[in-house]
């Protein structure tokens, strides 16, 4: 169950979470998150099958609201801190991947 | 008159304003003084606005012209920069937020200008809310007025130094395992975190969701009330936001000052946080309170909660997990810093930003989060962590069945140096060791200044937890040991912390809050 | 591009046995967003919104901002998931499936994963021989959906080689139902009709539901073909596993999933007769050249690490709320075919035509604004179906049922002929007007001045003064030069049977 924190998982993790790592960093995350994951691991030790998750604090459901229009911004406020816009919409060089 | 003015409380503020004795643009001008003189020093600002004396300026105007305003009308407020300000940027620590403005506000900041509270500025804080020092802010640490070489506590520090420092009478802050708190206690001052769903969150910067709370920051507990009267209440913008009207936390607070709630209180203390493992002036300072609530009609009751001691390894996976999700959307492409990738993808421009733009705690537990849901992993963490959570739900329903509050010390130590636990990321988060199941669990809890560490003389501070929906018993028994305390001091705590030095003539102008800062390790950003 | 090698249809089926699944995206057309108030494209009043107007602070991410459900849109869900024949969950929660893409306001979609608000139900339709054929809906769950790129500076348009991209997140937030069924065994030969059908059962349903404008070239309903092939085993042997299966995207049409699964499954079976693999991917769908391309390989950043969504709370339909929404449901599209067919008293295979069309709906609003079925169906399997092919669009989106009815009507009131009115049909489409503007307009009404008409004879007699004693002889056909003279003058807008009888006259004067 506990993983090994290795060099080429911090890597995957960081292409995951887009964060583009350099050496030393990945180096200085694997050691520091491998003593981290360490220390809790331990929450599976009492977290047995009968034990229910809690998500929410506190209980709540079938909170609503109404089908009503309210609340949009201009398109200056859209765009009011965009790095980069053109006709009124964001933009952003070449994208590599598919949509999903 | 003016330095007179910064060390009044909001509720003796808030009194001259109503009878005409003080107006608000003489008390704000007085506290923005305050700010220009000490804050090149303290560093609990971001950002001053520059048009505060306008907003005051006009409630002055409405005063006079007989509009029955609230109680808290015309008294500054520092807001800490996790709330979004249409007004002024708001950075939550970060610089991959450097100079975003919001189009909207905050709830909570909505209903303080509603309310006439006047808006001083946005206060320093950890990197989107991750510390309990504010070292990991990107734009220089605060330093607590107490020490200055000592830290503030984290994530808000700021909010804690300026009222600790009279540069504000009142703050708000944002709690997520100890936020609040934790810096209430290393500053002298008080702090409250609601019950979660008290206080919406729509325009706090998200941090990690489920635990997640803003609250009031201030010198005393029928401040920190007032300033809950105004933020709190359902938000139709939250979903998580309790529906049920509160009663006046103000109201409670009085009360709770004339000490008849203490006679036959039942007061938990928790075995299995053991403030003998604490520093020594800590836990003497808490066995102290617990006397004196004992001598005025408390009853100290032992009570076992089995799992805290898992609290904090389920709070660092769910948190990192919660902001990993939270945090992803800070990808160059509709706010925020942008690194150019000649020739690259939008991938790149986004992976090198958010290299660039993030800070180390931020980049190592958005890693840790993203590990703990992934696949494969989930079960074993996350999935785990979430359980751990019901059981600590668990203890507190048992606990609570025998006690009407639980009382703790607000954390293990007093303010540690600067510096001293930067490096290692593990001992930073045990701070939280006795903040973080509050958190957990949804239920309230308050930090109120119980005196000072004999060894070291800085300040320490006594934590009150209830159930849920039941913040007004905090600001009762809050108020009722404030008060035998500061009879027994015979003057606020912070009267003892030492005068700071005030930046005059030339000087002042290039010690004001916004000259650039220097990154936690020294180098510029 | 090589071309791509493709296995004979029949021969493909031989050898081969196809399994399909499909999951469909509603568009539903409230007024607000799934999660935030603002105004949803995919509602009438907000279709030509400009880029960027209908946005809110959660549809782009902006930090502080929170969801808030729209109730309405589960609402529409519940019924949607009863109308699949599914059970409804008790609770089911949100769960955010986390990914980076510039069409995502917070880089993750707000979606439900392993608690679906419906599940296990099964859809009944109808081939064109009047086949029924029951499809298995494994879940339908509530998303949002994400916002319109458009690629700058490439060559079609597409991604690749594209300078820029332009984001608008007016599409951010739209309330999504994604319907999944569970592998389709047994259409066998039938394997494209079948999809098309399907595809045209669910548009069905939520348009009688009312809960989507289901235009497929707006997007409002969106298809992915899951196609695989399984080698035949001789019979009393066990089936073979489930190939392996590509998901086909982009496909716009009702016409396009039938050709889409028709190609998948010659494609994949030239593969595997000739020893290779199928590559487990996802593919795009080419109208103009009629074949499917693979995507881009997908990057290893696949993992979308779900978990509950902590902003929301979950949803919990009370059992009365279900029944209310239960007895509201419009009969089921099989009930309502077989009482369609009675009503119209259409033989089996005119009834065929229109249903194989996917015109029910437009047939039945047709006839409902008052023209005859028989005109109905004219009209729809007729000159509007034929001018859709050629535009290589669905019928539908051509013109409203109320203006055909309409049209009909100026035919009944003799108006128009058969003939002008398809010219006015022309001129709805082309978008000039109602059909009586586009008469107005164009001139084309029938002249019902009888003086006119006699000029016009007058002028064709003239011309053939011997009609008139050939007529009177008993060849009375002999009129017909004269009609087809003075049709020709008029430019067909004439009644040509009173031309006929006003020959007539003038014969025994």
């Amino acid at each position: 169950m506990v993983s090994e924190i290795s060099p080429d998982l911090v890597r995957h993790l960081g292409v995951l979470a887009r964060i583009q790592l350099s050496d030393e960093e990945v180096e200085r995350l694997t050691g520091e998150l491998a003593v981290i994951v360490d220390n809790i691991a331990k929450v599976s030790e009492v977290a047995t099958a009968d034990v229910p998750a809690t998500s929410h604090p506190i209980l709540l459901e079938n909170v609503y609201r109404p089908d009503e229009t309210g609340d949009m911004l201009t398109v200056a406020q859209v765009l009011q801190n965009a790095p980069d816009a053109a006709d009124d919409r964001f933009r952003v060089t070449a994208i590599l991947g598919e949509e999903q | 008159m003016s330095a007179d003015l910064t060390r009044l409380t909001a509720a003796e503020l808030s009194a001259r304003l109503a009878s005409g004795e003080v107006s608000s643009v003489e008390a704000t001008q007085a506290h923005l003084d305050r700010i220009a003189a000490v804050d090149g020093d303290v560093h609990a600002f971001l950002h001053v606005s520059d048009h505060a004396l306008e907003v005051a300026a006009g409630i002055d105007r409405r005063r006079a012209g007989g509009e029955a305003l609230g109680e808290l009308a015309g008294v500054p407020l520092a807001i800490k920069d996790v709330l979004v300000t249409t007004d002024m940027p708001s950075t939550s620590g970060s610089r991959i937020l450097e100079g975003f403005m919001s189009p909207y506000d905050a709830t909570v900041v909505a209903r303080s200008r509603a309310a006439g509270l006047v808006p001083l500025g946005k206060t320093n804080m950890d990197e989107f809310a991750m510390g309990s020092s504010t070292e990991h802010s990107a734009y220089g640490p605060t330093r607590n007025p107490w020490d200055l070489d000592r830290i503030p506590g984290g994530s808000g520090g700021g909010s804690a130094a300026a009222v600790a420092a009279f540069e504000a009478p009142l703050a708000l802050g944002s709690d997520t395992g100890g936020s609040i708190r934790q810096p209430a206690h290393v500053t002298g001052t008080v702090g409250l975190k609601p019950t979660y769903g008290g206080v919406s969150r729509f325009g706090a910067i998200a941090l990690a969701s489920s635990l997640d709370q803003v609250g009031p920051v201030s010198r005393t507990v029928l401040d920190s009330a007032l300033l809950h009267d105004v933020i709190g209440g359902h938000d139709p913008h939250d979903s998580t936001s309790l529906r049920e009207t509160w009663p006046s936390f103000a109201a409670a607070a009085r009360e709770g000052a004339t000490g008849q709630v203490l006679a036959g209180l039942r007061v938990g203390v928790v075995s299995e946080l053991p403030d003998s493992g604490f520093q020594a002036g800590v836990s003497a300072s808490f066995r102290a309170s617990l006397a004196l609530l004992e001598a005025h009609g408390a009853e100290i009751v032992e009570i076992s909660a089995p799992h805290f001691e898992y609290g904090v390894a389920a709070y660092y996976l769910i948190l990192p997990a919660e902001a990993s999700s939270n945090l992803a959307k800070f990808d160059s492409v509709r706010f925020g810093m942008r690194v150019d990738v000649p020739g690259g993808t939008v991938e790149d421009v986004m992976a090198v930003t958010r290299d660039a733009g993030f800070g180390d705690e931020v980049k190592r537990r958005v890693i840790l989060g993203t590990y703990a849901l992934s696949a494969g992993y989930y079960d074993a963490y996350y999935g785990s962590a979430q359980k751990v959570r019901t059981l600590i739900q668990r203890d507190f329903d048992a606990a609570f069945e025998r006690v009407d509050v639980i009382a703790t010390p607000s954390a293990p130590t007093t303010a540690f140096r600067l510096g001293e636990k930067i490096d290692d990321p593990l001992q930073m988060y045990l701070n939280d060791v006795t903040t973080i199941p509050a958190n957990l669990a949804g239920v309230p809890g308050i930090s109120i200044p119980s005196g000072l560490a004999e060894e070291d003389g800085l300040p320490v501070g006594i934590q009150f937890l209830a159930p849920a929906r039941e913040d007004a018993r905090l600001y009762r028994v809050g108020a009722a040991l404030e008060a035998l305390l500061v009879d027994e001091w015979g003057g606020p705590l912070l009267d003892r912390a030492p005068s700071l030095r005030q930046a005059q003539g030339p000087d002042r102008q290039a010690q004001g809050p916004d000259r650039q800062a220097q990154g936690p390790d020294g180098g510029a950003r | 591009m090589a071309k791509v090698a493709l296995m004979d249809f029949d021969e493909a089926l031989e050898r081969f046995e196809p399994v399909l699944g499909f999951e469909v995206h509603v568009e539903l057309n409230t007024e607000t967003k799934m999660f935030s108030a603002a105004g949803n494209p995919a509602h009438p009043a907000h279709h030509d919104a400009a880029p960027n107007t209908l946005v809110a602070p959660v549809d782009m991410g902006l930090p502080g901002s929170l969801p808030v459900v729209n109730e309405t849109a589960v609402r529409y869900s519940i019924s949607l998931g009863l109308a699949l024949g599914c059970s409804i969950a008790p609770s089911s929660r949100f769960a955010r499936k986390n990914y980076f893409y510039p069409d995502l306001g917070k880089n993750y979609q707000i979606s439900q994963y392993d608690e679906p608000i419906a599940f296990d139900g099964q859809v009944e339709i109808e081939l064109a021989d009047g086949t029924l054929v029951e499809v298995p809906i494994e879940r339908a769950h509530m998303e949002e959906d994400a916002g319109k790129l458009t690629h700058v500076g490439g060559a079609t348009g597409r991604i690749q080689g594209a300078e820029y991209s332009l984001v608008d997140y007016n599409r951010a937030g739209v309330p999504l139902v994604e319907i999944v069924t569970r592998p389709i065994f047994g259409a066998e030969h039938r394997a494209p009709e079948v999809a098309k059908a399907y595809v045209a059962a669910i548009r069905d349903i939520v348009l009688a539901l009312g809960i989507s404008e289901a235009r497929m070239e707006r997007g409002n309903l969106r298809c992915d073909a899951n196609v695989s092939l399984r080698p035949r085993t001789p019979e009393g042997e066990p089936a073979a596993p489930l190939g392996t299966r590509t998901e086909t995207k982009n496909v716009n049409s009702m016409r396009s999933v039938e050709r889409a699964v028709r190609y998948e499954i010659q494609r994949q079976a030239a593969i595997l007769a000739a020893g290779g693999s199928i590559t487990q991917e996802t593919r795009h769908w080419h109208e103009d050249t009629g074949t499917t391309s693979p995507g881009r390989p997908k990057s290893d950043a696949d993992d979308y690490r779900y978990f509950p969504e902590p902003d929301l709370l979950p949803v919990a339909p009370s059992t009365a709320l279900i029944e209310e929404l239960r007895s509201r449901l419009p009969e089921a599209p099989a009930a309502r075919r077989r009482r369609l067919k009675a009503e119209w008293g259409f033989t089996d295979l005119e009834f065929q035509d229109v249903a194989n069309g996917g015109l029910l709906a437009e047939v039945a609003e047709t006839v409902a604004a008052g023209a005859s079925p028989a005109a109905a169906r004219k009209w729809w399997t007729g000159e509007i179906t034929r001018v859709a092919n050629a535009q290589g669009v669905e019928a539908a989106s051509l013109v409203a049922p109320a203006a055909v009815a309409a049209l009909q009507q100026l035919v009944d009131a003799g108006t128009l002929t058969d003939k002008l009115a398809r010219q006015v049909l022309e001129g709805v489409i082309a978008g000039e007007g109602t059909p009586q503007e586009v008469v107005d307009a164009r001139g084309l009404a029938v002249v019902s001045d009888d003086g006119a008409l006699i000029a016009a004879i007058d002028d064709a007699l003239a011309a053939q003064p011997d009609v008139l004693e050939k007529i009177r002889d008993g060849k009375v056909q002999a009129a017909g030069a004269v009609i087809g003279a003075v049709m020709k003058a008029m430019r067909g807008q004439a009644d040509a049977a009173r031309v006929r009888e006003l020959v007539l006259e003038r014969a025994t004067q």
